[in-house]
Order: C-alpha cells, then sequence, then structure tokens
C-alpha cells in the first residue's frame, strides 16, 4: 500500500518483523506489521526477558508510553502494550501482552525506572497487577476511590459524584444522579442488520392476515 | 572536674528528624494542581513523592464515548498552553490509518500554526520559570508576545486558545492573505525586539544563574532511562527531535537547526527553549515563503466535508455533509503509535480502532509523566526552593500530565 498520509516517518520496517521474531524465538507469541506499525505480542511472563533482549541487544534503548486496552469479550481481558523507540535505529515498536484480572504481568520496573508510573496508570485505570512493581499504587484517580474507570463495563458517568455542602462546610460524595439519561446515539443502519428490535418490527415477521 | 555544662534543650542527645511538607497542591510555582510531598533533612530535600491526578478528567475513556472528529477539541484542553501541538499528534494518528493525503498548503499551515503554538508555549514557559525564581520583568514582556500569538491563533481559527483547527484531512479554514503578511511582518519586527529585550535581563543575569546553573543535573543514560523527550533530553546533550529525526508534515522540507545543552542543569534546559524560539521563527518565515496555494483539506468526502456553496447545489455534497456531521467518518481497524515533537517534548497518541466511527481506545502520551516522575532523583540533594526551579524547567502543564 502506497503511504500518502503525512505521519512522522522513522526507518523503515523491512525485516524488522523476521530478525526479532527469530531472536524473541519461542517468547513471541504472534507478530504483525500493519498500517506502518510492527506490533510484537508476547507470551505474559516472559515479556521482562523479552523486552531486556529488545533493550539490551536490539537497541530499543527507551519506553516512551505503556498503554492498557480492554476486550471485555476475550477470557484475558486486557492487552497491555509497551512502545519501544530506538534512538540509534529511529525506529517505534508496539510490544503487547494480554492479561485477565488474576494474571499478574511481570513488572519492567527492573528494566526502566520510568516504568514505574506507566504500570500505576494501567494498575489504576484496567486493575491490571504488575508483579514486582514495588509501589503498586493508584495514581490518576481521586483518593480512595474505588473501580478501575477505563474498563468498558465502567459507566462513563462514574457512581460517585461529589459537591460542596453548605451544611455540612465540605465536600461530599454522594451517587451520581443524572437529570436526564446520557444519550449514546446509535448509528447503526436498520438497513445494515441492527439486531435491536424497532417497535413494528413484529409486522414483518408475524403471520400475514 | 565536676563542671557542669550549661544544657540547652538540643544537646542531649535527641535526634532531630526529617519532616515532611505538602507542596501544593495549590503552590504558585506548582504549575497547576501538584501536591509533592517532600521529605526533608533541614532545608535539604531527601524525597519527593509527586502526586498527581488532581485534574483528571477520563479524556480519554470521553473520547471512546465521541466520534473521531468530536473527539478533536478534547486534546485543545490537554496542554492547553500549546493546543495546536496536542492536535497534530491526534490528527496525524488518524490520519495514519485511515491512509489519508494531506495537501501541501494545509501541511504548511499546520507546521507554520505548530510552530507559532511553540513559541507561545516558550513565551509562559520561559517566562513563569523566571518568575518562579524571582524575577518579574521578563515575565510581562514576554505576555506581550504570547497576546500576539494569541490574537494570531484567533484570526485563524476564531478561538484564542481552543482553536480546534486542525482537522484529519488538513485543516478547518483557509487562513486570509493579511494574517500570513501580518505574522511575516511580526517575525521579523516585533518577536525578535520584544524576545531578546526580554532574554537580555535573564540569560546572563547572576541571580538567574545563581538558581540554575548546576541544578537537577542528569546524564545522557539517565535521561534515556527515564524516558525524557523535548528540551529536557536535548539539554542532556542528544539530539534528538522528532521534527527531525522522524519528519511529519513539511518539517523534511526545513532548513532548522536542533539546539543541545553541554550541562544538563535547569539552565540549559531554559536555553534549549530560548533557542528553540529564534529557530521556530526560522521555520514560520520558511513555511510563510515557501507556502503553495490550493486546498486546505483533503478532498476525499469521506473524511473532509465539502465546501458551504458545493452543498448549494450538488445533492451528493449534501449528503456527504450530513453523513459526517451525524455519524463521522469510519476509520479501518487497526492500531497506531504517532509521536509528535509538541513543545514539551514527546506527545503521543495511541490509537486502537475497531473500525467503526468511535476511537475504541485512544491512549495519550503526556511528556509530563516521565519528566515528574523523575522528580524524586532531580531534586534529592538539592534545597527546597530549587524544586520550583527544577519544576519550572520541566515545564508541567496538567490539563496534559492528568488528562
Amino acid at each position: 500500500m502506497t503511504v500518502l498520509h503525512s505521519a512522522p516517518k522513522f526507518a523503515s520496517n523491512e525485516g524488522v518483523l523476521d530478525t526479532l521474531s527469530a531472536a524473541l524465538g519461542s517468547m513471541l507469541v504472534s507478530g504483525k506489521e500493519e498500517h506502518g506499525e510492527v506490533v510484537l505480542t508476547i507470551a505474559r511472563g516472559e515479556i521482562e526477558n523479552a523486552l531486556k533482549l529488545l533493550r539490551d541487544e536490539h537497541e530499543y534503548q527507551a519506553l516512551m508510553e505503556m498503554a492498557g486496552v480492554d476486550y471485555p469479550s476475550r477470557p484475558e481481558r486486557f492487552d497491555v502494550v509497551y512502545m519501544l523507540l530506538s534512538y540509534t535505529k529511529n525506529h517505534r515498536l508496539l510490544v503487547k501482552v494480554n492479561a485477565a484480572e488474576n494474571t499478574p504481568v511481570p513488572t519492567v520496573t527492573t528494566l526502566w525506572p520510568n516504568a514505574g508510573w506507566l504500570e500505576r496508570e494501567v494498575f489504576d485505570m484496567y486493575g491490571v497487577i504488575f508483579a514486582g512493581n514495588p509501589d503498586l499504587r493508584r495514581i490518576l484517580t481521586d483518593y480512595g476511590f474505588e473501580g478501575h474507570p477505563f474498563r468498558k463495563d465502567f459507566p462513563l458517568t462514574g457512581y460517585q459524584e461529589l459537591r460542596y455542602s453548605e451544611e455540612d462546610k465540605r465536600v461530599v460524595y454522594e451517587p451520581v444522579k443524572l437529570a436526564q439519561d446520557l444519550r449514546q446515539f446509535d448509528f447503526m443502519s436498520p438497513w445494515e442488520g441492527a439486531e435491536y428490535v424497532l417497535p413494528g418490527d413484529e409486522k414483518a415477521e408475524g403471520d400475514k392476515v | 572536674m565536676s563542671m557542669q555544662l550549661e544544657q540547652s534543650p538540643t544537646t542531649t542527645g535527641e535526634v532531630v528528624d526529617n519532616y515532611t511538607i505538602n507542596f501544593g497542591p495549590q503552590h504558585p510555582a506548582a504549575h497547576g494542581v501538584l501536591r509533592m510531598v517532600m521529605e526533608l533533612d533541614g532545608e535539604v530535600i531527601e524525597r519527593i513523592d509527586p502526586h498527581v491526578g488532581l485534574l483528571h478528567r477520563g479524556t480519554e475513556k470521553l473520547i471512546e464515548h465521541k466520534t473521531y472528529l468530536q473527539a478533536l477539541p478534547y486534546f485543545d484542553r490537554l496542554d492547553y498552553c500549546s493546543p495546536l501541538g496536542m492536535e497534530h499528534s491526534y490528527v496525524l494518528a488518524v490520519e495514519k490509518l485511515l491512509n489519508v493525503e494531506v495537501p501541501l498548503r494545509a501541511q504548511y499551515l499546520r507546521v507554520l500554526f505548530a510552530e507559532l503554538t511553540r513559541i507561545c508555549n516558550h513565551m509562559l514557559n520561559i517566562g513563569s520559570h523566571v518568575m518562579d525564581v524571582g524575577a518579574m520583568t521578563p515575565n510581562l514582556w514576554l505576555f506581550e508576545i504570547r497576546e500576539d500569538c494569541l490574537n494570531f491563533f484567533e484570526r485563524a481559527s476564531g478561538a484564542r486558545m481552543h482553536s480546534a483547527w486542525f482537522r484529519p484531512g488538513g485543516v478547518h479554514q483557509d487562513v486570509p492573505l493579511k494574517l500570513l503578511a501580518d505574522m511575516a511582518e511580526w517575525l521579523d519586527t516585533r518577536l525578535p525586539t520584544l524576545f531578546e529585550d526580554a532574554m537580555s535581563l535573564v540569560v546572563d543575569n547572576r541571580i538567574f544563574k545563581q538558581r540554575n546553573v548546576d541544578i537537577a543535573l542528569v546524564s545522557k543514560e539517565d535521561a534515556i532511562a527515564w524516558g525524557f523527550s523535548g528540551p529536557m533530553i536535548r539539554a542532556a546533550g542528544i539530539p534528538w527531535d522528532i521534527r527531525k529525526q522522524q519528519p511529519y508534515d513539511v518539517y523534511d522540507r526545513m532548513d532548522f537547526e536542533i539546539p543541545v545543552g553541554t550541562n544538563s542543569d535547569c539552565y540549559d534546559r531554559m536555553m534549549v527553549r530560548v533557542e528553540e524560539v529564534r529557530q521556530s521563527a526560522k521555520i514560520m518565515k520558511q513555511c510563510l515563503a515557501e507556502m503553495p496555494e490550493g486546498p486546505i483539506c483533503s478532498d476525499d468526502r469521506k473524511v473532509s466535508p465539502p465546501k458551504r456553496a458545493e452543498m448549494k447545489s450538488s445533492m451528493e455534497s449534501l449528503i456527504h455533509h450530513f453523513k459526517l456531521y451525524t455519524e463521522g467518518f469510519h476509520v479501518p481497524a487497526g492500531e497506531v503509535y504517532v509521536a509528535t515533537e509538541s513543545p514539551k517534548g514527546e506527545f503521543g497518541v495511541y490509537l486502537v480502532s475497531d473500525g467503526s466511527n468511535k476511537p475504541y481506545r485512544c491512549k495519550i502520551r503526556p511528556t509530563a509523566f516521565s519528566h515528574l516522575q523523575a522528580m524524586d532523583f532531580m531534586s534529592k540533594g538539592h534545597m527546597l526552593p530549587d524544586a520550583t526551579a527544577i519544576l519550572g524547567a520541566i515545564d508541567v502543564v496538567f490539563g496534559e500530565c492528568d488528562r
């Protein structure tokens, strides 16, 4: 596919997938190259070793970012994505592991000190546990917050709201009360096989009198 | 030898403990709502535990519930000191998934305004950094430049700060010719005069140097290990600039230099920014000189809306317009991580699409996260007042850090 967009151009992906697949061997679950990004999925238990290998042998010196993604339909519902950057090769790499709520991911704070906060954030937002992280506290949510807000089954409006109470002279927490329902627009066209039932649908299905 | 020493209360072998103080969340030098729990030994910092997230608004979750176009204005509100820098990463990420071509004029306009944003951001940062360490005047003078920048944003987009002007496929509207002419004149006259005037008060100032030189030294190895970016990594002597190394839009046509520091202290970080302002002005001049005529948005009608005039006569244009502003466009399934050089450093967007009209996941890489995390090791052994200098040189904005 010809590249038409003008997004940042880093070094060519050519051969990267093959080289790294060979180097990672059995640690690699799958690898793909799509939209100009090389994405490697690593076995969960091996992530620390795999990233160490990539850092020390393949010049991916920096961990720029970590992201969690939630796919509730999968048995291991979370993806943890590590964005690596090589300054010397001028190349970027996405490395993934899958995890569930009760399967800890080995920490990479041993490799990069900045992984500490990044792991805290994924833990806070998704509830993925990082085994070995010495300081796995919540980071972005409120003190005393419960739940993991970026999970797909966590409502956008949340459960608690807070306001300043004139009677109590302090900020009080209350369950969320919405003056009107949160509007979610559905753009799925009924012509394209929407699965919900619209009033009148039964006429099409029912016995013709 | 029964000499009775007069005993003061502190000579009886009592141990004076370290004590803990709260810096922020409402502190003028915290640049927003940062709470730092500091453990001090006298006036020397032993440990800092920054508490972030007081401005967390769940932007990433909100974006998952909006169409790609509706999600764009959230980016202005991340780093509200450099709104167009934030939009740039996002539109490039969407374009990378769509693989849509952006007309040349739009690329030039984006680079032009991204650099204006950089100047605007650095005016605020240099000014407030200088004010944090005790000088008042330069800040006021620099704000005059910032005011000019905001006026230019207003003339291009209608909004002074939250422009929402970049769009997947180009920019929202073309700029008037007079604006480009005024910008060129401003770059030649007002900007250099005001900026160099203000800098003449600061760069060789004895007090400013006493407060900044040799504060928070970071080695090259540490800068890489902590994931530094932007002026923070360049001050450490690593010439890493995404505009140069991984050019996007028309940066590969621009001729500019990357300033690097030699000593990797707070003074270097500030001086890197000072030079970046001059280089940004240079890039802007090139943009103005080379900018071609032509369309300012992709002509792919599945991505960018038709002109108002077309809609008056063409049914198809009307349908496209209606579909784009109700349902929005669908983006092919996949995932990309796109990072650009925002004024504060590497600002990245990790975008996951499931093929629908809304992002499945949009992770934002804030520049401040890794820098602020390094606060603890950068401040160790320094005095309490140095913490404000270090914080000022990091250039944090909490809209972006907490998202």
